[in-house]
């Protein structure tokens, strides 16, 4: 999830900006979110593709609307690496409007005058789910690097088990771009019968080469920081904010397309009318991008960050199934809808191709569509008025073949 | 479906209509803004999907909740698994592949029975044109000059049959249509509906 406001006043590198209250507020959140939250015990551990067992843990979630008498119209919306279970109300440390707020409430294409809306923050996240951030119990310290590494399957997994606890036998969408996406797919191959459609959105079946390589350099900018201490920052009371923030900012231009950048920033400078002849942000661009890490520090863990990265490259959904693609999907009944951005490099066209290739070998319901945008990855959060029409009839159609109104 | 609903739809698509069961599996290769597709689920009931070029035509279906995939008849058939639809059909697209005989049998492959419509390019006014002014022919059914038509593959009545044979399908039903879109109903040779039939819809199977 990435903030799109223009650019920011010039600052000269990321520091964190939180007081002690705020951090106080922060550590609430990861152990005892404001939003609602579901507990497991040790009774009740959560299995993991690693081959261990969690427990106890918890997830954390929002709803909106109102789930129907016969559970029929729950809509489980799936976020990408950075964000939250707060898809449609304001996020608690930053006060910002939900991530997907022009997609999801009332009156829009997830609709929640008709639909039941689940979002729950991810495994390994850090906004009240189990995660590094989160407090081992048998420490009383954040997991740190003694938490598991988890996995998209782990992620749906967890999901699975609230959804269950919350007493819906099949969700009738599963939304998502991005890493979302990726959950999309894993729900609909891993639970092919409690999924009636499906909707990735700008996402791949695999994380390719490229993209484990930014997230490599990521990772490598977060460990590199002295203040990591090898996961165990909370020991010393520090934060690794400057190996996050760069982190933050080198993904942050794979966001976005080269000519929306041109047209955003181009060569402008920021307040000034030469340049400096220094290593200041004389370029706009600079000073976005160190406004973007910089704000990013503020509302996320840089475990995490390592953990759900991970994550992401570890997902390969053909390899699960003797790889071929097309066996994830074989006889599935569930409908597709999947879309993709012309101006996305990071999950271009080509990605979402391979899955509807995959979905036509398995003669499965799907439906394409390529939006024309300049917007790059982004483009997916953002004011995309072909994308919401084609979500709308999606699922306006399957909503109609469920015999929900 | 009532009579009065027929007379509202294109030609073809009334003709093709009439090949199809209710309730059948079909896909439509070319299915431009879904029309066709809308019709047939709408009055045949049946379970749809298209695949289309034109990225706009694609979006156009999908909003209004048609299952449909972009993608080019030449290259994007071979995805499919053999007898997936009961029905593959090619309306008003033949034409406009590069490589008719591979899309008509990947068609066959595909569905279990395969409906094709076409132009016409033995009618009388096409002969007409082409031997008193030399020149290729443009008709109001056919407006595009040589150098920018879609339409690389024109094929006659005639042509079309034998590119069935030489693919091993069996003709099932066919039908011409005159300048109007109406069937021709007397009943005369192939060499009469291959001057007068503007269009033509097969309904074939593999041998």
């Amino acid at each position: 999830m990435t903030d799109t406001a223009g650019a920011a006043p010039h600052t000269s590198g990321a520091t964190t900006g939180l007081g002690d209250a705020d951090t106080q507020t922060h550590q609430d959140e990861i152990n005892n979110p404001s939003s609602k939250v579901m507990r497991f015990g040790m009774d009740a551990p959560l299995q993991l593709d690693e081959g261990t067992e969690l427990a106890p843990w918890q997830i954390a979630y929002e709803t909106y609307g109102e789930l129907n008498a016969d559970k029929s119209n729950a809509i489980l919306v799936c976020h990408a690496l950075t964000g939250d279970q707060y898809v449609a109300s304001p996020n608690p440390i930053t006060g910002k409007p939900g991530w997907w707020n022009l997609m999801v409430g009332p009156g829009k294409p997830v609709d929640t005058d008709r639909f039941f809306v689940i979002c729950a923050n991810v495994l390994g996240g850090c906004l009240g789910t189990t995660g590094p951030a989160s407090t081992n119990p048998e420490t009383g310290k954040p997991y740190g690097l003694n938490m598991p590494i988890v996995t998209i399957g782990d992620m749906v997994r967890s999901q699975l088990r609230l959804v269950e606890a919350l007493g819906i036998e099949t969700l009738f969408a599963v939304v998502g771009g991005s890493m979302g996406g990726m959950q999309v797919l894993q729900w609909a191959a891993a639970y092919p019968d409690k999924v009636f459609a499906a909707v990735p959105i700008a996402t791949a079946a695999r994380h390719s080469s490229q993209n484990i390589a930014f997230h490599e350099v990521g990772r490598q900018a977060v460990m590199a920081d002295p203040n990591w201490h090898n996961g165990d920052y909370a020991s010393y009371k520090q934060r690794p904010t400057k190996g996050l923030a760069v982190a933050r900012m080198a993904a942050h231009i794979t966001y976005m397309s080269d000519s929306s950048l041109h047209t955003k920033f181009g060569r402008n400078l920021q307040d000034r009318s030469k340049v400096t002849f220094g290593f200041d942000a004389d370029f706009q661009i600079e000073s976005y991008l160190r406004h973007q890490g910089m704000t990013f520090v503020d509302r996320f863990d840089a475990n995490t960050y390592l953990y759900v990265t991970r994550a992401m490259d570890y997902f390969d959904l053909a390899a699960q199934h003797g790889g071929k693609l097309a066996h994830a999907f074989l006889h599935t009944k569930t409908r597709f809808c999947v879309v993709s951005f012309t101006s996305d490099w990071l999950f271009p066209t080509s990605e979402s191709k391979a899955i509807v290739k995959a979905l036509n070998a398995a003669a499965a319901n799907v439906s394409f569509v390529e939006i024309d945008s300049d917007r790059g990855h982004d483009a997916f959060l953002l004011d995309e008025p072909e994308m919401f029409e084609t979500i709308t009839g999606f699922l306006n159609s399957a909503a109609w073949a469920r015999g929900l109104t | 479906m009532n009579k009065h609903m027929k007379q509202d739809i294109r030609g073809d698509h009334r003709l093709i209509c009439d090949f199809i069961t209710p309730g059948s599996r079909v896909l439509d290769i070319g299915c431009e803004d879904g029309t066709l597709l809308n019709h047939l689920m709408g009055t045949l009931n049946v379970d749809g999907r298209g695949i289309e070029l034109s990225q706009a035509g694609v979006n156009t279906c999908v909003a209004r909740g048609l299952s449909v995939v972009q993608g080019d008849a030449d290259l994007d058939l071979s995805a499919y698994p053999d007898g997936a639809f009961d029905y593959a059909i090619l309306s008003q697209t033949l034409q406009a592949t590069k490589d008719p005989k591979h899309v008509l049998e990947e068609l066959l492959r595909i569905g279990k029975k395969a409906v094709v419509s076409f132009p016409n390019f033995g009618h009388w006014r096409n002969r007409l044109q082409l031997l008193t002014k030399g020149r290729m022919p443009v008709t109001d059914y056919l407006p595009y000059t040589w150098y920018d038509t879609p339409n690389i593959h024109f094929c006659t009545i005639r042509d079309f049959m034998e590119l069935a044979k030489e693919v091993d399908a069996k003709v099932l039903k066919a039908e011409a249509m005159n300048a109007r879109g109406k069937p021709i109903t007397i009943n005369a040779p192939w060499w009469v509906w291959n001057l007068i039939g503007d269009q033509a819809v097969f309904l074939l199977e593999r041998n």
